[in-house]
């Protein structure tokens, strides 16, 4: 596509996404600029965490394309991280905090080849950046959910992405996880990464977030916070749906 | 009762060898596919897997013997010796991957099925299956009926299997019963499988999103995974049956999980479980039947069916990783719990003698009412064993008086009333509770709080030392 800025890590073109046939975001333009923190902030069944699946082609766009620094998601698959919801597995699954992390790393050891030393010490690397290192061995149904969610961003970061997309990373966790998140995300902008964050706590998005993506069920405004997170615009994004959507919504998937 | 056990097993012959190596072998290729299914949280797929493959095979057995009838596939021809067995070997690899193709087919079909009465049906997961698994064995139970002069397939023996006759179907000219050679070959197949995908298996299990946006296709992973799950069932249908099929994918992996919280572990563990597991069962169906029958006064039972026993005997093995198994277990929960309870007695009865000697040292005739606290007639068995631990270890001394604290003792009290007058200080500042309510909690509390939160708590209320009662709120030596 022509009109996609190569330069942009993510870039949305006219991207709508249903739910068997029920639009759940319609008509998503968006261009992420680079090197920024980014929070994606909404109220619940905006959509948030449906643009970060459309976008990574976990669930079909309906319409649409999304390009990654220029290429299709395909092409650029390892140059982009996601963390999901931290709800979104089974914590008592037979593993240790740090196989868990080296499963960030299965794409570059690529099919039927074991995880070996050198890569297990990668993961180790990723882990000590969140400060669990000491929780490497330990069993990642003992860990508490704040330890949880760094071990998912460790194994965000042992891919080395140059852009990261993730799903509620602040969610339910402690004071020094989240102390430590943002101290993370600050490291990637420094080295020139981007970040998309779904962010529920309003009070928190100036501090610590460049730009913000105000959504519900389409895109209401984007760009920096110190100009879109206005009052205005979170009313236009907390003020219920837009009654209409909502209804042709419904009957597109009961006709 | 041991010489009768041990008389009743010397029959065994190599016809049981073969028995017993069989049903281990059909076992222990069910216990990988098993295993992820467990973990995936799909046994109950399994469950309906075994059932769902059954129209498969029929299909698959009627279009092998047509192909024989009208020439395309020859039948065994009669010569001897290696010939023979190659011949065999060649007829059993023929007809059994007719069978695996038929099984995974309609196994593939059935989850697909599921999915789609899943989606427009409205119905949840397990009515779906339910629904899917209990049609299609009904349809393979009336094609067999349908079919019956050329299938020769024997509804009962769908579904109970016959391990007894499985093992005298040999191969060719040798003792090897071709059962053997089907479900060890299953066996093979699935443990290079599992070490070949292991990390795809892992990561799809764990986490399909990720898996998907690594580019891995978690969907093509899992009718994988049901497909040879399906072969395996087939592998295993003709020897054991459709019921005790979901038995040797369930129990062993069941068991495993609670033995370890290794993955590769687990895996390893299951395959030792369903082995152990069936070389018992068929020990105790040689056994256990005649030695209870006949105590019954039922002589004429000899031995019952050794599938049913194996699964009796992996049954065993699982009861007894619930009850015994070093991390999950009831008997290491109990343990703790003992522990926990024997620990709070042995502290209460500390800060009693602490609270007896400290009344004793501000008021003397106080100190004579409660003489009787450290008195071992009035204290209950359990607070008996603690007060003898605590004799033991020298933190209590008996005397003429009844008992009193020694040195080590007296500290270990200090530590135990400070975190008790600690918490009653921190309760007055944040409950609107009079003081006299205090106490219940604390005394609780008391026993959980530990150096730190002691510390924290000591830090938070400006380092008291008095208690909302006015009591002295001790300081260990150690920590002066």
């Amino acid at each position: 596509m022509s009109n996609h800025l190569d330069s942009s890590p993510l870039s949305i073109h006219d991207m709508t996404v249903a739910y068997q046939r029920r639009p759940v975001l319609w008509d998503i333009d968006y261009s992420a600029p680079s090197g920024k923190l980014i929070a994606i902030v909404g109220p619940n069944g905006a959509g948030k965490s449906t643009l970060i699946k459309a976008v990574l082609q976990l669930i079909p766009a309906a319409s649409g394309d999304v390009v990654f620094f220029g290429k299709p998601y395909r092409e650029q698959a390892s140059r982009i991280g996601y963390v999901p919801q931290r709800t979104s597995v089974d914590w008592d699954f037979p593993i240790d905090a740090l196989g868990v992390v080296a499963m960030g790393l299965y794409r570059k050891i690529g099919w039927f080849r074991p995880v070996t030393k050198k890569y297990r010490l990668q993961a180790l690397a990723a882990l000590e950046r969140v400060g669990l290192a000491e929780f490497a061995s330990r069993q990642i149904s003992q860990l508490s959910g704040g330890q949880q969610q760094r071990v998912f961003l460790a194994r965000a970061l042992v891919q080395d992405a140059d852009l990261y997309l993730m799903d509620e990373p602040f969610a339910g966790v402690d004071a020094a996880t989240e102390r430590a998140i943002v101290d993370l995300l600050r490291e990637l902008r420094a080295a020139g990464k981007t970040a998309l964050v779904v962010h529920h706590d309003l009070q928190t998005v100036a501090e610590y977030f460049d730009e913000v993506l105000l959504l519900n069920m389409r895109l209401i405004a984007s760009g920096p916070v110190e100009q879109v997170f206005t009052t205005e615009n979170l009313r236009r994004t907390y003020g219920g749906k837009l009654a209409l959507l909502d209804q042709v919504g419904y009957r597109m998937s009961h006709k | 009762m041991f010489t009768e056990f041990f008389q009743r097993l010397s029959v065994w012959e190599g016809i049981d060898t073969w028995i017993a190596v069989t049903g281990a072998l059909a076992a222990m290729a069910c216990a990988l596919p098993g295993t992820w299914l467990l973990l995936r949280r799909q046994s109950l797929l399994g469950d309906a897997l075994s059932h769902a493959v059954l129209p498969g095979i029929v299909l698959a057995y009627l279009g092998v013997s047509w192909m024989e009838e009208i020439g395309w596939l020859t039948a065994p021809a009669t010569g001897s010796g290696a010939a023979r067995v190659a011949e065999g070997m060649s007829l059993v690899a023929r007809r059994q991957l007719a069978l695996f193709a038929g099984a995974a087919l309609s196994g593939v079909f059935a989850a697909v099925l599921s999915e789609v009465i899943q989606r427009w049906g409205r119905v949840e997961r397990s009515a779906a299956l339910g629904v899917v698994f209990t049609s299609m064995f009904a349809l393979g139970l009336l094609l067999i009926r349908l079919f019956a002069d050329r299938a020769h397939l024997d509804p009962g023996c769908v579904l109970y299997g016959n391990l007894e006759a499985t093992a005298f179907n040999r191969l060719g000219d040798t003792t090897i019963p071709q059962a053997v050679i089907v479900n060890g070959g299953m066996l093979l197949v699935n443990a290079l499988l599992t070490l070949l995908f292991f990390k795809e298996l892992r990561l799809s299990t764990f986490d399909p999103d990720l898996a998907a946006a690594q580019g891995m296709r978690p969907s093509l992973i899992s009718v994988a995974l049901m497909s040879v799950t399906a072969a395996t069932v087939v592998a295993a249908f003709e020897s054991v049956g459709a019921i005790l099929v979901i038995a040797m994918l369930i129990i062993p992996a069941a068991t495993a999980r609670l033995l370890s919280d290794r993955l590769s572990t687990i895996l390893l563990l299951g395959i030792v479980v369903a082995a152990v597991g069936s070389v018992l069962g068929h020990v105790m169906a040689i056994t256990l039947p005649a030695m209870i029958c006949s105590r019954l006064g039922m002589p004429q039972v000899e031995d019952a069916s050794t599938a049913g026993m194996m699964t009796v005997a992996a049954c065993s093995c699982f009861l007894l990783a619930v009850f015994a198994s070093p991390r999950h277990g009831m008997a290491r929960a109990w343990y703790e719990r003992w522990r926990l309870k024997l620990r709070i007695v042995r502290e209460d009865l500390l800060g009693s003698l602490f609270r007896r000697e400290e009344a004793a040292s501000s008021q003397p005739q106080a100190a004579n009412q409660q003489a009787t606290i450290g008195d071992p007639a009035r204290l209950s068995w359990f607070q008996r064993l603690a007060r003898q631990s605590l004799i033991r270890q020298g933190l209590v001394e008996s005397g003429s008086h009844g008992d009193s604290l020694t040195e080590s003792g007296t500290a270990a009290a200090q530590d135990l009333v400070r975190s008790h007058r600690l918490w009653e200080s921190y309760m007055a500042r944040h409950f609107a509770l009079p003081n006299a309510r205090l106490h219940d909690t604390a005394e609780k509390v008391e026993h959980f709080l530990g150096p730190e939160l002691q510390a924290e708590l000591a830090a938070e209320l400006d380092q008291p030392t008095t208690d909302p009662h006015g009591k002295v709120i001790p300081t260990p030596p150690e920590r002066l």
